[in-house]
């Protein structure tokens, strides 16, 4: 396969979990919150996929285990950020650490283990273009169904009266909380869906991806889906096309030959965070006060 | 029945002390539970993580070696989480530290550079200053959030890391392995107690705490920086400088961690190697949050980590626990202090149905 080849089928499936993470997040920050507990979620959402399928051999029953479990991380923080008012950072931060020390816990005797991964799928008339055929239309079933979400995603926040309500919590919560929007109920919603997406995205890096358990494999991914919903300036489109960019610089190495460049590739790993930092000068207005 | 919580006008002082405490004891009923569900022995995992470490001279010397960076880098931070500027990023800042001092044992590996260990922690002071300094420069100027900036930076730090172990400082005799040479003997610490590893940071760090209790119950740089996270709106109208706050916030957390990477490298390390990305910098923000953000408070936090993370090391071996076990912990103790600590800002109202 060449280096071209390669990238084209290999992109996508690199890109999911950063895709997948950023999403939830995103509907997480659209009301308000910041969560940056990404990492430990999806470490958590990663292990108990893979058991979950090291014992059962279903990815179906993998991928709800993991997004139950990022879920139930997720109102840990809930309970601190909505319920007892508790500053954000710390409280991301606490189950940040939680996510992943738990996830090594659960995961110390499967390490090295290896499951199936899930079949790329022809899908006929799809697979016969040249080129993108054989390598960019042909994945698996979750990459699909990643696609078909992201959309119904840009649907519910862009077209309907839910993503209103969502942006106007986010907004303004206290005029959303005068005209009888339930604001905690929001919030609440919003942050068990970035934990239970942060699970899917973990399920998929753990038992897709890279079907073998290795302690600390979710290796910064949330991070960058944190930097990532920057990147998107919080609109699914432009999150879900940082994703791809992400993905294929996620390639490092690899994409560096590919595109035969001569950089280290620390410079490509740091290119993520460079371009966040940038997005974030570019987008910050400069307030009235900085408090 | 429905309950609404009401921000108590002063902070309860019994509540100062009983949060912590009670979210210590939350947390190792929820650590027995959990290492009891996974099998393991857990009356020996906590004993070994809390008890070991003080049962020989050894061991509570390393705690003290741990507690050296942890205290130094909470202190720093702690100073900017009281004005509401939110440093994530220690941990770039303790490896860009780290980085800086070590520039001078890889250029003159003979020990020939006078004054090299002054000038190593001097380096890495400056280093992490400046790192930490360009958030506050794009915070101040542009409005970009500190939270996220220094978060990528201690990211993008890792990665320079990376680059110079793997690239031009790799010790030429090092085995290929990602490392620098070791550093020559006037590049090291003094240790502090014949026979251990722990050295004089533990002195800057005790010295910090000094500093950073006077400064911030003392001064009015302090009451600035306190009134800026209490009540931003009445520090506006006080007409305290804003982007001082952010500058001073940010500027201090990098210089400790800064001056806490270069300990590390002239200390326990004595050599550039990957290793140092360890996560003080983000243990150092629980340090900082259990310790109440308090100076004095900080002391007992940051011992009570180290003690945990020299606990772990042993309960690997004794209880076999995973290291993770360690994170676990940590993350509960954040988590539980965060939800005690609502003793001290709130006090709970039921809601009462009004008698007809």
């Amino acid at each position: 396969m060449s280096g071209l080849e390669f990238l084209l089928a290999g992109t996508l499936a690199a890109s999911l979990p950063l895709l997948l993470a950023a999403l939830g997040e995103m509907v997480v920050e659209k009301t308000g919150l910041l969560n940056l507990g990404l990492e430990g979620m999806m470490a958590i959402g990663a292990a108990i996929a893979f058991i979950c399928v090291f014992h059962t051999g279903s990815h179906t029953l993998g991928f709800a285990a993991a997004a139950l479990i990022s879920t139930v991380v997720a109102m840990f923080f809930a309970i601190l950020v909505i319920g007892v008012k508790a500053n954000e950072v710390a409280a991301g931060l606490a189950i940040g650490v939680l996510g992943l020390g738990l996830s090594a816990l659960f995961g110390k005797s499967y390490e090295s283990r290896t499951i199936s991964g899930l079949p790329k799928i022809d899908i006929p008339g799809l697979s016969d273009i040249p080129l993108i055929g054989p390598t960019l239309l042909t994945q698996d079933i979750v990459v699909w169904l990643a696609v078909l979400g992201s959309i119904a995603l840009w649907w519910v926040l862009n077209r309907t009266k839910l993503g209103l309500i969502i942006a106007a919590v986010g907004e303004n919560a206290d005029a959303a909380r005068s005209i009888g929007y339930p604001v905690v109920l929001i919030r609440l919603c919003a942050v068990a869906f970035g934990g239970a997406m942060c699970g899917l995205a973990g399920a998929y890096a753990s038992t897709v991806y890279t079907p073998l358990w290795a302690d600390g494999m979710i290796a910064g991914r949330g991070w960058i889906a944190l930097a990532l919903v920057v990147f998107g300036t919080w609109q699914t489109g432009r999150v879900a096309f940082g994703a791809l960019l992400f993905g294929i610089l996620s390639l490092g190495e690899l994409t560096a030959q590919a595109m035969g460049v001569g950089l280290p590739s620390q410079v490509l790993s740091s290119l993520p965070y460079l371009v966040t930092i940038l997005m974030l000068v570019v987008i910050s207005r400069r307030r009235s006060g900085l408090f | 029945m429905k309950f609404r919580l009401i921000r108590r006008d002063t902070a309860s002082r019994l509540a100062m002390f009983t949060a912590p405490v009670l979210a210590l004891v939350f947390t190792c009923v929820a650590s027995l539970v959990l290492f009891a569900a996974l099998g393991k022995d857990a009356g020996a995992a906590l004993y070994a993580l809390l008890l070991k470490p003080f049962l020989s001279w050894y061991s509570f010397s390393e705690v003290l070696l741990k507690m050296a960076p942890l205290l130094l880098i909470a202190q720093g931070l702690a100073i900017g989480f009281r004005a509401n500027v939110f440093n994530i990023g220690a941990e770039g800042q303790f490896i860009v530290g780290a980085l800086c001092a070590s520039a001078l044992p890889v250029y003159f590996p003979d020990g020939d550079f006078p004054l090299m260990l002054p000038a190593m922690i001097a380096f890495g002071a400056l280093g992490g200053t400046v790192y930490a300094l360009i958030a506050a420069a794009l915070r101040t100027r542009f409005g970009a959030s500190e939270i996220l900036v220094t978060l990528m930076m201690a990211l993008i730090a890792v990665q320079i890391l990376n680059y110079l172990l793997l690239g031009p400082w790799k010790d030429p005799r090092g085995f290929n392995f990602p490392q620098t040479v070791m550093f020559p003997d006037n590049a090291m610490l003094p240790i502090l107690f014949d026979g251990t590893r722990t050295n004089i940071s533990l002195i800057f760090s005790l010295l910090a705490s000094v500093f950073a209790y006077l400064m911030m119950q003392h001064h009015f740089r302090g009451y600035q920086l306190r009134t800026a996270g209490l009540a931003p709106r009445a520090a506006l109208y006080a007409g305290f400088s804003a982007s001082r706050m952010v500058w001073l916030g940010l500027g201090l957390g990098g210089l400790a961690a800064g001056i806490a990477g270069a300990s590390e490298v002239a200390g326990p390390l004595g050599q550039l190697q990957r290793s140092v990305t360890s996560g003080y910098g983000y243990a150092a923000i629980i340090v900082a949050y259990v310790g109440g953000l308090n100076p004095l408070g900080i002391i007992a936090s940051s011992f009570l980590i180290s003690v945990i993370y020299i606990g772990g090391d042993n309960a690997t071996v004794s209880a076999g626990l995973p290291v993770a076990a360690v994170e676990v912990f940590q993350g509960l103790l954040l988590f539980f202090y965060l939800l005690t600590f609502t003793l001290i800002r709130f006090r709970i109202e039921f809601d009462r149905k009004v008698p007809a």
